[in-house]
Formats: structure tokens, C-alpha cells, sequence
């Protein structure tokens, strides 16, 4: 038996099954990093849940020795909302892919973040079909090249995160799977936010797309394409530390790093973190990483609940006597 | 009993065994609550009662057009009765449309009584129609009678402080009075509904209530008919205490039950859709029973929901009706692959695709049965009247949870917006089936995949310490449920998942047939043609004929005991709103027996004079 109060480390949360990607994939830096962080929580393992779609990324659970449901492709959302909103003290990740998530789930993965439901939600965007092997995905970028657009994808690329800010969500990030500080940071934030957080997680795909994040996320030139959003601290980025972000207009621009704006990621509105989210259309703009968004709002799981318990109070816990027995009634002797 | 009752004791009262009258009239007439009102007085005098409510699927359709007209169909009587009646004996037509669409249903000598204030030239064309029925000879048939409602009901609420146009939209409220009149019936029942409906409003209750009341004066006043007529109480029901109830209610109140039986907590996932939306609606007014409702963001994001619930510990469920039952049909399957309990409403309607989405149909039992990608066997059940609801909807819980299993319950339009008498169970004698979750390791280790003596597998909350399980749609391997993608563990699982669903016949009775236990015809039933079939075969068998009816509950697997009595019959009259989906099955299933299909698909129930006619006709060749 599991002692309930043993701090957790991470062997505990590694599950007795075989991990079955592909040598050198993202995922595995992802599936560590996690495990890392949850051990530190002080979350005991049987309250740990996590929920997946189809696809690559969609294993995860069952290499997790927590709770696990892998369901069916695109519909984590909801299967999550269904578990939290039953048990709310349940802590519940969820993991999907660019097409799981954003293709044919977009409208789960829309409507769980509306309605903020306290779930973790890890996004592995590699911007391509890894399961059925290699065609574009709703992140792809144009002119992208597969067996099913052998002449460039001629789709526009959708932009997870700004999705996410337009469905209203109450935190949004973004990390890297080969930058192991930035994404434990990161997932320790989403894990403290209560409510909806989405996590961006860039993730290479070495046999069908590899290297798509090579030009901003590969380690020598990383800190001069990224910015990383801290709440509270100045828009700083490069090797130097010496360039910085100051909104100019409607528009960011490039100043000298004292110059520089100080995130923050709790405006009333979302149109700064919009600003951010969109920065990659501008030429010469490096690359948001970090917390774009985090705002408290009400929890849907914990709004589902109240109302029961509102109205037993209200009008009493009903028995199913009081349930039959109601309405227009008349006796026949 | 009643004070305004009988205020004319001078014409005579006639008494009728049953009467059945249809209230017909724009969308926007209020028909529907007409209708309610007239049943629900009915149902409190002792009348035994079935009612058939006919709308358009257009909320409110163009004013005065056929397609806008919106109907009310209610039997009332002193004997036992299972149908709300083929014929009208009246049809109280609201306009030209009203009268029109329904006049061929009324029975000859019916009495109609029409507005005469909505029969205007231009009411005509909306109607579309080239000469007023009311002067062109065309009703010789009937016994019209002319009431200006219109005008009635202005002269009547003169001085309120109503607008003139909310002055007719009492229009209804006049024409019940008059139907009270007319059938010896007390305004209390109505009157106080209106006190408390319009509690607030004291201006819209004042107006309805005076209308009620002049239209019932007017019957004496007027002197529009020649007599009154009467139905007394019906003596035949059982004793019990008793409540007029639709099907969606019944089923969603089954629904808490059985999973207060299960001592578990009831969690709905659902999208609305029509004729289903009533069931989510009711659940959501049942918050202080505990009840978690959610409404999805579609179909498919209800189901899984409800799965979720499952997964988590409580007993998840979702309605909807066939075009919902096709997006539902892939999480149908993870259902089967994970094991969990969960219920799946479908309130058949016409199809396919949108179809008729207020009429009724029974053409998703094949879809039930078989709708789903490779071998996901589900157990059906199917409700066959709207009080029965209640009991099909418990069973459908306990064999979810007892079998751990996805449950599909049947119903159809035709149960779920009509009503009837329910003789209220105690509830002390509702049998419980509670739900043991394992809570531990059993000795020798925790298996997510063993099975009991039901083939069932364990149910483990998450939550619980030291049972920590992944569980997905991936084939499992027996016992431990890893993935595994073996030929023959597959082979196993699928046969194993399939032996634990028929399975469910050891827990189900073997229906009765009604009548002769042999003989040359037996009627079988599934679904809401049990009313119908039952009124036909008492028809029949008054007459002497040795034919028997019987009704099944479980439509999948079958109840054991079904070869031998059909063995006892020469053949199996199978009456169904569908092409004969049953009898196909039938056929498979039991090859000897002479099974004759009786399809028909008109979004309209059978009518038992139809269902006689067909029975004496097989009876006839048979010879
Ligand atoms: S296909 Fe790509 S994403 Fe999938 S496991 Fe292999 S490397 Fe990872």
C-alpha cells in the first residue's frame, strides 16, 4: 500500500508500461519534465488523473502511475470536463496534439477553456500528423510539403495560443521541449492556476517534421529569437540581455532593454497578450515563450457543484418519495 | 366537489363511456396548454386518460398556415383505455388551417366547433384554401358549431386593461370554458393553476381566469348545443394514489431513481434536441436531488461527459434522439472498451437526417443494436408507454451498473409528449442494487480487467489510494487491461465483452403474453406500440378470436423463452413504426416461426382500428 503522506519523487509517478516513442522524440523531455514537477506538488499520486485524445502525444497517460483515461480523438475536453466537474479534488491534466486538439477537437478544446475548467491542458505542438504519418496539421506552415500536400499546404496556419486568448482562457503559455527549465517553470505555473491553463508546448517530431522549431528554439540562438513573458518583469531578451519590448502604438517594438515595457499578464483585456501572440507576423519580432495570460476567473467545475448544494439548502435534499409524490395528485380506493 | 359545476341542470346530461377530443389551432393559439389543462382536470375527476400532442416542428410558423397548426389530442373515459383514440369525437378548430388539416381524422357525426371570427377572406387564403368549409357544404357531415371566439372574448374582458391583442391571446382559456361546459366539468382545477402561474401578473390572470368563466356561462347562455354529456370516473384502475405524467418526465424521474437504487449520484451530459430536450430540462430542475447536469457543446462532448462521470464514480447518462445517436456512436464504443456503466436516452423521431423531428418513429433500433463500429455490443431496453417510462429507465440503470456496461433506453415522440394516469410505486418496494466499488486491492493484486460471476469488471473510483489504473480504447489484455494487440486476446475480449451482454438475459424476465397462452395470432410489441396492440387484440378477443398480445421490454439481448411461446402460436403479427427492423431480427434469431411484419412509417402511432383490421384479415387467410 501507498503511504498517502510519503513526499512522491519521480520513479513513483513512472508507470510499469514500456514508453513507445519514437527514439529521440520531444515527447520524452515533455513526460519527464512532468513527472518532475507533479513529484513536487505534494498532490498525492491517487488524485492525480490524466486524460488524452489520439494521437502521439495521446500515450501519455499510460505512461503515467496515476489515474488515466485515453480517450477518443479530439474529445479529451470533454471527457476531462466530465471528470472534474464529478470530482472536483481530482488533480486533472489533460494532454493532446496540434491536430487532436486543434483540428478535430477545436471545438471541445474551445469550449473547456470558456468555461474555465480547472484542468491542465498540454498542448504538443509539432506542427504535423505524427500517428498517421506525416501530413500537415492546423499548425503546419504554409507551403508545407507532405503526402497529402505534395505541392505545399495551401492552409493557413492556426495560432494555438491566440486561439486560446480568444476563447477567453484563463492562463495561457507557451515552452519548448528541449529548453527543460523554461518548460518545469512553465508547467509549475499551470499547475498552480486555478482554473483552465493551456500550455504550448513546442515539440519535435524527428521523423516527420524535424527541426520545424529549429529557428527560434535550437540552444545557440534561442535567446536572441524568444522573449520570455514574465509577469512582473521587463520584456528582456537576447544573449546580452540588452534588447527589449515597448509597445509602440498598436504595435511592439524592439528598444534598448531599459527602455523596456514590464509584462504583465493580468490586464483586464487580453489585447496585450494578443499583441504578443501575433508578434510572429513581424518581421525581426523574436518569439513569445512564457505567460501570456493569467487571470483569475470563476471555475466551472466548482459553479456545477454550488448550484447542487444551493439548491439542497435551499430547498432540502430531496428523497425520491418527495420526487414521485409531487404535482397534481388524486386517490383511487 | 365543485360550486360552478352544472350551472344549467336543464339540458340533458348524456353519458358517454369515453370521449376524445382534439384541440387544434395556430402555434400561437396555446393549444398545447389547452390541451394540458382539460387532461389535467380530467385526470383529478378519476377519468382514466391518454393524450397525443401534435406540433409543428417550426416554433411559431406563419400565423393562419397549415404548417403552423399545432394540435392537442386527449381521451378521457370511465374504462381502462391504452391509446389517446383514433378518431376525435370533437375537434375544436382555433382557424381555417386548424380545420382543414384535422377535419379528415374527426369521426362521421363528429361535432366541430370552429371560430368563426378567424374564417375571414384573408384567413381563408392563409390558409389556403378557395372557399370556406364552413358555408360550402363541405362539413355536411359533422355537427358544426359557430362560435365567434374573437368577439366573445373581447365582450367579455371589456374594461380590462389588457391591449386587444393580449385580450385574444385568451382566446384559449375561453374555448376551454366552453369545453368544460360541455363536458360537465368543474373550472377549479384551471382556475387555480391560473392564480399560480400568473401569480405576478395579476392582469393576465384576472383576463384568463373571466375568459375561462365566460366561455363555460356561454354554453348555457348561447344555447350552441343541445345537450351536455358526462364522463364518469373511471372505476376499472387499481387503487393507488395517482398523477397524470408525459414520458420525458417519467423517464427522467426513472433515472433518479435508479440511480438512488444504485446509491450513486446521477450525472447528465446532454445537447438539446427535440423531441429530447425535455429529459435535460427536467433533470436541471432537479438539482436538490443531487442530480449534475451539464449541457454539452454538442452530441459528442455530452456523451463523453457522461463517460467521464462514469470513469470518476457516478452513474453518467446522456439523451438525444437519432441524429444525436449517430455522432454519439464512436464514444458508444469507447464505452463498451472501457467497461463503465452509462445510460444513452434516444427519443426516436422521424428520419433519417433531420426528418420529422416532432413526430414519431422507431427506425433507430437497428442503430441501437448494431451502430457501431466492429463487435460493440450494447444492451437495449425499450419504454412502451409514458408512465412505464419510470420502470424501463430503472432497469436501464441497474443493468449499466450491475453488468458494467453502456445501456441504451428507447423511447419515441410519441411517449415522450404524451401522458397518462401513473399509479405512484411505493417507494419502499423499489428493489435497490447498490453499487460496491473496490476500494482495495484484492488478494493476489488488483486486476482492472477481472471479472465476477456477471463477467463484470471491478469499478475504482479515482481517488483511491493504491488502485492507480490507465484505462483507453486500445484493445486490452484480459485481466490486466495493458494494451495488447494479440489476434487471439483479441479475439477473447471481443467474444468476452459480447458473452456478458447476452449475458443479460439470466437477469430478465420472460415476458407474458396477454391472452390465450396459445392460439392462431400473438401480437408482439416493442416499444410505443404496446398501447395500439393492446386496444386491437381486446377488440378482437371480445369477438372470440384466439389471438394474444405481448410486449418486450429488453429488445437486446432477447429474453430467454421466446422460441417456445412462439411455438404456441400458427403466427407473430410484429407491428412497427419502421420497415420491420424487428422482425428482421426475429427472423434471424428464431428461423421457424412465421413472423408477418405490419410496417408503418408515417410519424403517426397506429391506430387500433388499422391494427384490427390487419389482425382479422391475417385471421381470415390463416383459415
Ligand atoms: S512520430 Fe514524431 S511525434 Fe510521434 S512519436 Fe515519433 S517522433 Fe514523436
Amino acid at each position: 500500500m501507498t503511504l498517502d503522506n510519503a513526499p512522491l519523487t519521480k520513479k513513483d509517478l513512472k508507470s510499469d508500461q514500456e514508453v513507445r516513442w519514437c527514439p529521440g522524440c520531444g515527447d520524452y523531455a515533455i513526460l519527464n519534465s512532468v513527472q518532475g514537477i507533479l513529484a513536487g506538488l505534494g498532490i498525492p499520486r491517487h488524485q492525480m488523473l490524466f486524460v488524452s485524445g489520439i494521437g502521439c502525444s495521446s500515450r501519455f497517460p499510460y505512461y503515467m502511475n496515476t489515474y488515466g483515461l485515453h480517450s477518443i480523438h479530439g474529445r479529451a475536453p470533454a471527457f476531462a470536463t466530465g471528470i472534474k466537474t464529478a470530482n472536483p479534488e481530482l488533480s486533472v491534466w489533460m494532454v493532446t496534439g496540434d491536430g487532436d486538439g486543434l483540428s478535430i477537437g477545436g471545438n471541445h478544446f474551445a469550449h473547456i477553456l470558456r468555461r474555465n475548467v480547472d484542468v491542465k491542458i498540454l498542448l504538443f505542438n509539432n506542427e504535423v500528423y505524427g500517428l498517421t504519418k506525416g501530413q500537415f496539421s492546423p499548425t503546419s506552415p504554409q507551403g508545407m510539403k507532405t503526402k497529402t500536400s505534395p505541392m505545399g499546404s495551401i492552409e493557413r496556419p492556426m495560432n494555438p495560443v491566440s486561439f486560446a486568448l480568444g476563447c477567453g482562457a484563463s492562463f495561457v503559455a507557451r515552452t519548448i521541449d528541449t529548453h527543460q527549465k523554461h518548460m518545469e517553470q512553465t508547467l509549475l505555473a499551470a499547475a498552480h492556476h486555478k482554473g483552465a491553463a493551456l500550455v504550448e508546448i513546442y515539440q519535435n517530431c524527428v521523423i516527420f517534421n524535424d527541426g520545424a522549431f529549429e529557428p527560434v528554439a535550437e540552444k545557440s540562438v534561442r535567446d536572441d529569437k524568444t522573449i520570455d513573458l514574465r509577469p512582473g518583469e521587463p520584456l528582456v531578451f537576447g544573449k546580452a540581455h540588452d534588447k527589449g519590448l515597448k509597445m509602440a502604438g498598436w504595435e511592439p517594438a524592439i528598444v534598448e532593454a531599459a527602455q523596456a515595457d514590464t509584462w504583465k499578464a493580468d490586464h483586464a483585456s487580453p489585447g496585450p497578450a494578443f499583441a504578443m501572440a501575433q508578434m510572429q507576423s513581424l518581421p525581426g519580432m523574436p518569439r513569445p515563450i512564457g505567460i501570456f495570460r493569467s487571470v483569475e476567473a470563476p471555475l466551472f467545475d466548482h459553479g456545477m457543484n454550488e448550484q447542487v448544494q444551493r439548491a439542497v439548502a435551499k430547498k432540502g435534499k430531496g428523497t425520491l418519495k418527495d420526487l414521485i409524490y409531487s404535482g397534481e395528485m388524486w386517490t383511487v380506493r | 366537489m365543485s360550486t360552478t359545476r352544472a350551472s344549467n341542470a336543464e339540458l340533458p346530461l348524456q353519458q358517454y363511456e369515453n370521449v376524445v377530443i382534439r384541440f387544434a389551432g395556430d402555434s400561437g393559439d396555446g393549444m398545447q396548454i389547452t390541451g394540458n389543462q382539460f387532461t389535467h382536470t380530467a385526470a383529478v375527476l378519476g377519468n382514466d386518460l391518454a393524450t397525443f400532442p401534435d406540433f409543428p416542428a417550426e416554433i411559431r410558423a406563419p400565423a393562419g398556415t397549415k404548417p403552423g397548426v399545432s394540435g392537442f389530442q386527449v381521451r378521457f373515459s370511465s374504462s381502462d383505455i391504452h391509446t389517446p383514440g383514433d378518431q376525435p369525437d370533437v375537434l375544436v378548430a382555433m382557424n381555417p388551417a386548424a380545420l382543414a388539416i384535422n377535419i379528415k381524422d374527426l369521426k362521421p357525426g363528429g361535432i366541430v366547433i370552429a371560430n368563426t371570427g378567424q374564417f375571414a377572406e384573408r384567413d381563408l387564403a392563409k390558409a389556403g384554401l378557395a372557399s370556406n368549409p364552413l358555408t360550402d357544404g363541405s362539413l355536411k357531415a359533422f355537427r358544426v358549431i359557430e362560435v365567434d371566439i374573437n368577439q366573445r372574448v373581447k365582450e367579455a374582458l371589456e374594461g380590462s386593461p389588457l391591449s386587444p391583442k393580449e385580450v385574444q391571446r385568451c382566446k384559449n382559456f375561453y374555448t376551454l370554458g366552453l369545453m368544460y361546459w360541455l363536458y360537465n366539468r368543474p373550472l377549479e382545477n384551471t382556475l387555480k393553476w391560473l392564480g399560480e402561474k400568473f401569480a405576478s401578473k395579476p392582469d393576465l390572470r384576472d383576463a384568463n381566469q373571466k375568459a375561462l368563466q365566460a366561455g363555460f356561462n356561454a354554453g348555457d347562455i348561447h344555447e350552441l348545443f343541445q345537450g351536455r354529456y358526462d364522463v364518469k370516473p373511471c372505476t376499472s384502475m387499481p387503487p393507488g394514489t395517482y398523477r397524470n405524467i408525459m414520458g420525458n418526465e417519467a423517464l427522467a424521474m426513472g433515472l433518479v431513481a435508479g440511480t438512488e437504487l444504485a446509491g450513486l449520484t446521477l450525472y447528465c451530459g446532454s445537447y438539446p434536441i427535440t423531441p429530447a430536450s425535455g429529459i435535460l430540462e427536467q433533470l436541471a430542475s432537479y438539482k436538490n436531488y443531487g442530480v449534475l447536469t451539464f449541457q454539452a457543446e454538442d452530441e459528442i462532448a455530452a456523451i463523453c461527459a457522461a463517460i467521464g462521470a462514469s470513469y470518476a464514480g457516478h452513474l453518467g447518462m446522456t439523451s438525444t434522439s437519432g441524429p444525436g445517436m449517430a455522432l454519439k456512436s464512436e464514444a458508444m464504443g469507447l464505452a463498451v472498451s472501457l467497461e463503465l456503466p452509462l445510460v444513452i436516452v434516444d427519443v426516436q423521431r422521424g428520419g433519417p437526417s433531420t426528418g420529422l423531428p416532432t413526430k414519431t418513429e422507431q427506425a433507430d433500433l437497428l442503430q441501437a443494436i448494431f451502430g457501431r463500429n466492429s463487435e460493440a455490443p450494447i444492451p437495449v431496453l425499450a419504454c412502451s408507454m409514458p408512465a412505464d417510462a419510470f420502470e424501463t429507465a430503472i432497469e436501464a440503470c441497474r443493468i449499466a451498473v450491475q453488468y458494467m456496461t453502456p445501456v441504451i433506453l428507447l423511447s419515441d415522440g410519441y411517449i415522450a409528449n404524451g401522458s397518462e394516469p401513473w399509479r405512484l410505486p411505493k417507494v419502499e418496494e423499489l428493489q435497490r442494487f447498490p453499487v460496491q466499488f473496490l476500494t482495495k486491492a484484492p488478494e493476489g493484486g488488483f486486476l482492472p480487467y477481472a471479472r465476477d460471476a456477471k463477467r463484470a469488471r471491478p469499478w475504482v473510483k479515482p481517488g483511491t489510494p493504491g488502485l492507480e489504473h490507465r484505462i483507453g480504447g486500445i484493445e486490452k489484455s484480459h485481466l490486466t487491461g495493458n494494451i495488447n494487440y494479440d489476434p487471439l486476446n483479441h479475439e477473447f475480449m471481443v467474444r468476452m465483452r459480447n458473452d456478458k451482454v447476452m449475458g443479460v438475459r439470466d437477469s430478465i424476465p420472460t415476458p407474458k403474453p396477454m391472452g390465450p397462452d396459445s392460439g392462431d395470432l400473438l401480437v408482439l410489441g416493442w416499444g410505443s406500440t404496446a398501447g395500439s396492440i393492446a386496444s386491437a387484440v381486446e377488440v378482437v378477443q371480445a369477438k372470440g378470436k384466439k389471438v394474444a398480445a405481448m410486449h418486450l421490454p429488453h429488445v437486446w439481448p432477447l429474453p430467454k423463452g421466446l422460441d417456445t411461446i412462439f411455438a404456441r402460436y400458427k403466427a407473430v403479427l410484429l407491428p412497427e413504426m419502421n420497415l420491420g427492423q424487428m422482425a428482421r431480427i426475429l427472423r434471424s434469431e428464431y428461423p421457424g416461426v412465421n413472423f408477418v411484419s405490419y410496417p408503418k412509417v408515417q410519424g403517426q402511432p397506429f391506430f387500433t382500428a388499422e391494427l384490427v383490421t390487419k389482425i382479422e384479415e391475417l385471421l381470415q387467410t390463416k383459415r
